[in-house]
């Protein structure tokens, strides 16, 4: 396969895997989670779960040893929000998955804990920054939300370092929370995390995971119910430059009554070796009755050399939903659009800027939190600007 | 007065068994008031004239030139020439998932005037370009033809063509897929436009049916890449009566 194909999955197919032996997601429910890095072997790429991340590079996140640095962990929020150390297994929601995710919980130390206290409406967002510098280091953060309680969490990652990291993340019953997390780590960097969020009896959960930087980022998301009633709206956005790796995987299952989930994730990518990777995993149980479910994947190839994979998986054990749905695409920057707005008198640079922010315009007005859409956007010029003159110089040095 | 001068004008595609040639020598000079209807058979050639005047980068011309009041066309990018003055209403207007029309609008006038419109004049401004072209005024807050029909795509077009008011329009089958009263109300934006005096009008058609709302001054026949024979109204007329009949024997001699 040559590195300027693109690989359109589409997901039209209940049970549709790509290449590769076809899982079944109650097996993938049932596969073993673990916090004992023994019960993982070392992946070597062929394992379902690793098969399309890089993984002779992540070589020192699978290793069972101390982290060379404790990442730097600060925090703020308006009053009412309360920040603890807590010891790494006080909540357990999380359980890890995958070998790194098991080094990381068994390195990482006390976990750094935010509460929002019962009924606390919070005014401003907390923000929690996870500053990588330049070492292996491992992270571990908890966030609570107590019941009927209203705010936003804002995780930064950043850094030069090797990243491994676990979110457990609890929606107490009736209450509203909104946790964005955003890689943006330097271009050498690595991050891989597991995010773990218990959903509680009519509580929401909006999950924001916004990638934007690092040479390969891996994020799994696993969401479960606790009780009826719960909501969880799972979006991401990610822009992969050339040699960059940035990898989303979805886990969202469904055993608890009248539950909704509703998954979207765009993505753009510029750059030789820019990759993407999506995974939508979506379990509906024989007990989930009245789940209502849909899930997206969007990917934007704006240049040759760029490869997107989306893979969603939809299982449905019980007749008795609301609605559940799938899609996924995968498409070229579409120079048609490029020549329509451009015969309307806009310059190129413009025109590009205007069809990729066209784009990603829905999921971003989703996202709900005005500091993070302004960013958003800023970067994205950014990497346009970037992309750009990539193609410039491409032009040039073919003699156009 | 703007005159488009288009000159011997030879253009090709790119195929999998090489070039393709579709232009074979087209001259043409529109002038500042003028409406030139160019009528011809599916496959003549029409589309790729409006394209390559307006810089379609698939269009690949080999000779002659495109000169908009002396100014080379042919050297300048698709955007350059919109704001010299050139404007194409496509045959098939493109889908902008995510942009408003109200976005786009503004940022085309923009672009076009090399400054912003002036806010209050402007929102008052499209909504009559909107309303003219019997289109409600919340398509503003819809993606640019994203869902439009087919006929909504064309009126989209005219609103455009009036707010941007070039000097030269090209109009490519603006007419086809639109029933009796769109097509009414689209001739009518076009007059409009026509109407202000120094304007050009290339109006392309594959029927005679929007020439009964839009007199052209002038009726060019192309068959097979060329202007096969050029007339006043009256041309039209036999083509109303005969169909390309005549004209494609020629051709295929
Ligand atoms: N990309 C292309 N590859 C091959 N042939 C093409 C391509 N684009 C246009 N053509 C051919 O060029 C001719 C003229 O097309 P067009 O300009 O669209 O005609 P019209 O608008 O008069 O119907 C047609 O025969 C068409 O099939
Ligand atoms: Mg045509």
């Amino acid at each position: 396969m040559s590195s300027s194909d693109t690989l359109v999955a589409t997901g039209n197919k209940a049970h549709s895997h790509g290449p590769g032996s076809p899982v079944p997601l109650q097996a993938r429910s049932e596969r073993p989670t673990s916090y004992d890095v023994a019960d993982f072997a070392v992946p070597n790429g062929r394992e379902e779960e690793w098969r399309f991340t890089p993984v002779r590079q992540l070589k020192a996140l699978f290793e069972d040893a101390a982290g060379t640095e404790t990442p730097k962990v600060d925090a703020s929020g308006p009053e009412g929000v309360v920040f603890e150390t807590v010891a790494a297994d006080s909540l357990k929601v999380g359980k890890p998955q995958d070998r790194s995710a098991a080094v990381a919980w068994n390195h990482a130390g006390d976990a750094f804990a935010v509460r929002i206290p019962v009924e606390a409406e919070l005014t401003e967002p907390v923000h929690v920054n996870v500053a990588s510098l330049g070492a292996r280091g491992f992270s571990h953060l908890i966030i609570e939300s107590g019941r009927h309680s209203k705010a936003i969490v804002i995780i930064d990652h950043s850094g030069s370092g090797e990243l491994g990291s676990n979110v457990e993340i609890v929606v107490g019953d009736g209450s509203d929370l909104r946790v964005v997390s955003i890689q943006q780590g330097d271009h050498e960097s690595i991050h891989l995390g597991q995010h773990d969020a218990v959903v509680g009896r009519d509580a929401k959960l909006h999950h924001v995971a916004v990638t934007l930087g690092g040479k390969i980022v891996r994020i799994g998301t696993n969401v479960r119910y606790a009780g009826p009633g719960g909501d969880a709206e799972l979006l991401g956005v990610y822009f992969a430059e050339g040699g960059q790796h940035h990898e989303n995987r979805l886990f969202v299952d469904h055993e608890a009554t009248n539950c909704k989930s509703n998954v979207l994730y765009k993505g753009a990518l510029a750059g030789d070796h820019a990759r993407s990777v999506w995974i939508g995993d979506v379990l509906i149980r024989a007990a989930a009755e009245g789940t209502d479910t849909f899930e997206l994947n969007r990917n934007l190839v704006l240049t040759d050399g760029a490869r997107a994979d989306s893979v969603p998986n939809l299982e449905i054990e019980t007749g008795e939903i609301e609605g559940a749905g799938h899609a996924s695409a995968t498409g070229r920057f579409d120079d048609e659009q490029l020549f329509y707005l451009q015969a309307r008198g806009i310059p190129e640079d413009a025109a590009r800027r205007l069809v990729v922010s066209g784009f990603f315009n829905d999921i971003i007005g989703k996202i709900g939190v005005p500091e993070v859409t302004e960013h958003l956007h800023e970067v994205i010029e950014e990497k346009l600007a970037r992309a750009a003159e990539l193609s410039t110089s491409a032009k040039a040095v073919i003699g156009q | 007065m703007a005159t488009l001068e288009i000159r011997d004008l030879h253009v090709s595609v790119d195929t999998e068994n090489g070039p393709k040639q579709i232009l074979r020598g087209v001259d043409l000079t529109i002038a500042g008031g003028q409406t030139h209807a160019i009528m011809g058979p599916n496959g003549s050639g029409k589309s790729t004239l409006a394209y390559s005047i307006a810089g379609h980068p698939k269009y690949n011309v080999t000779s002659g030139t495109v000169t908009l009041d002396g100014e080379d066309v042919l050297d300048m990018s698709v955007d350059e020439r919109a704001r010299a003055g050139l404007f194409l209403a496509m045959q098939y207007p493109v889908e902008v998932p995510g942009v408003s029309v109200a976005n786009f609008l503004r940022t085309a006038k923009t672009a076009i005037d090399g400054e912003a419109p002036k806010l209050r004049t402007w929102v008052k401004d499209v909504n009559k370009a909107l309303a003219d072209l019997d289109m409600d005024a919340d398509f503003g807050t819809r993606n640019v033809n994203e869902g439009f029909s087919g006929g909504e795509k064309k009126r989209h077009e005219i609103v455009q063509l009036e707010l941007l008011n070039p000097k030269v329009a090209i109009l490519d089958e603006t007419d086809s897929g639109l029933d009796i009263d769109a097509l009414r109300i689209v001739s009518e934006g076009v007059n409009r436009f026509a109407g202000q005096g120094d304007k050009g009008v290339l109006l392309i058609t594959h029927y005679t049916r929007i020439l009964r709302y839009i007199k052209p001054d002038f009726v060019h026949v192309f068959v097979d890449g060329r202007v096969a024979e050029e007339g006043g109204p009256e041309l039209a007329e036999e083509l109303e009566a005969n169909g390309y009949e005549r004209f494609l024997k020629a051709g295929a001699k």
